[in-house]
């Protein structure tokens, strides 16, 4: 796995925040995106990881909670230098979009008032609502692929649930993580009766 | 108490957001605007469409800008820290688990059963961010109905659709040909 014999740990380190640093810099378009740059810089060009394993690892980089960029790149880490280099990586991947936002966060209290950044943002709203409803569309469209009229059922379910009656989110985030649990653990308990 | 409570809201936004992205969108509705009244509906909004144009993920985004309005760079760092700490714990559990035993049946069934809920509440927060563009910060109704907001949104969809662009193009695209009709009527103010 560790074919870099050539550089010290130290150098490591900062290649790993060096690296970390530029892709979160300049990755528009979120986790699925910044994967694939992870792949190609830790796999492909350093060769600190196997390019199967990023696969698994941008499995459990999406199967955990929070930003899937920043779990890719602790795993990234984790795999390779281990805690160390856990804190490393997150630093590199925190920094630019906390600078940047930061500088438009001070801005964004100074500009809002000017009538024509008023405007502007305004004509984004309506851009913003198309983009939330064009991915809506198309994560419904795989929902049903993947489970069928019982997933679109549960979508709006928890749709009324969340808009209509104001539920809270969490508690429709642990009602449906239970259900998937237990249907797993049916389908898996099924699966050995079966064999016996 | 003010750090408290940013850490706290965060960290809930870090630990129950799955799925990344847009994901995230609904639990920050909740907390920042629906359980805190750190932002209008209105400057959420103008938070998202930030968060989408800048690099980064959504959910540090908006824990940084939300941070620094409200309690300025301590602030900005702790509900930062907040959201990410989370993630560190448990993707750091689920590597430990998974190169042990290299299943995750169960990790994938859950987030099987998740999806639905996780679509279902993007859509809710694009209602609300929807009903906000078409009828303003009052109350829905015909007297408030903006033709201007809803044709925008309509024609935006329909390049999505079928031109599949770069969403931040089409969010850019809005905000010039947005903003010079919003000018032309008068202005938004």
């Amino acid at each position: 796995m560790q074919t870099e014999t050539t550089k010290t740990p130290k150098n490591r380190y900062w290649t790993l925040f060096l690296s970390t640093l530029t892709i979160s810099a300049f990755t528009f378009g979120g986790g699925y995106v910044i994967v694939s740059l992870l792949k190609k810089k830790f796999a492909d060009e350093l060769h600190w990881l196997e390019p199967e394993e990023m696969l698994d690892l941008a499995a459990i980089a999406q199967s955990s909670p929070g930003a899937v960029a920043v779990n890719a790149a602790i795993l990234v880490a984790y795999r390779t230098l281990g805690l160390p280099g856990m804190g490393v990586a997150i630093l590199g991947t925190i920094i630019p979009p906390f600078v940047i936002i930061s500088l438009v966060s001070l801005c964004y209290t100074a500009f809002r008032t000017n009538p024509i950044v008023a405007a502007v943002l305004k004509g984004m709203q309506s851009g913003v609502a198309a983009v939330i409803a064009d991915v809506t569309v198309n994560l419904t469209r795989s929902v049903r692929k993947e489970s069928g009229t019982v997933g679109v059922l549960i979508l709006i379910g928890a749709f009324l649930a969340s808009w209509l009656f104001s539920v809270n989110v969490l508690w429709i985030i642990f009602i449906c993580a239970a259900y998937g649990l237990g249907s797993t653990w049916l389908r898996l308990h099924r699966r050995r009766e079966r064999m016996l | 108490m003010l750090y408290m409570q940013l850490f706290f809201s965060f960290f809930q936004i870090g630990m129950f957001s799955f799925g990344g992205g847009m994901a995230a969108v609904p639990l920050i509705q909740q907390q920042v605007v629906n359980g805190h009244d750190w932002l209008t509906m209105s400057e959420f909004t103008d938070l998202i469409t930030i968060a989408e144009m800048t690099p980064g993920p959504i959910a540090v985004n908006s824990s940084t800008f939300v941070g620094m309005r409200i309690a300025g760079v301590p602030g900005a760092l702790v509900a930062t820290l907040g959201c990410i700490l989370p993630s560190c714990v448990i993707v750091a559990l689920l590597a430990w688990l998974y190169f042990k035993y290299q299943n995750l049946a169960y990790i994938q069934g859950a987030l099987a059963g998740l999806r639905p809920a996780v679509v279902a509440l993007i859509a809710s927060a694009g209602v609300s961010i929807l009903t906000l563009a078409v009828f303003g910060d009052g109350v829905a109704s015909a007297a408030a109905f903006n033709w201007l907001g809803a044709g925008l949104f309509a024609a935006a969809l329909v390049v999505l659709c079928r031109y599949k662009p770069d969403p931040i193009l089409v969010m850019a695209g809005c905000g010039v040909l947005g903003g010079a009709l919003y000018m032309l009527q008068g202005g938004v103010v």
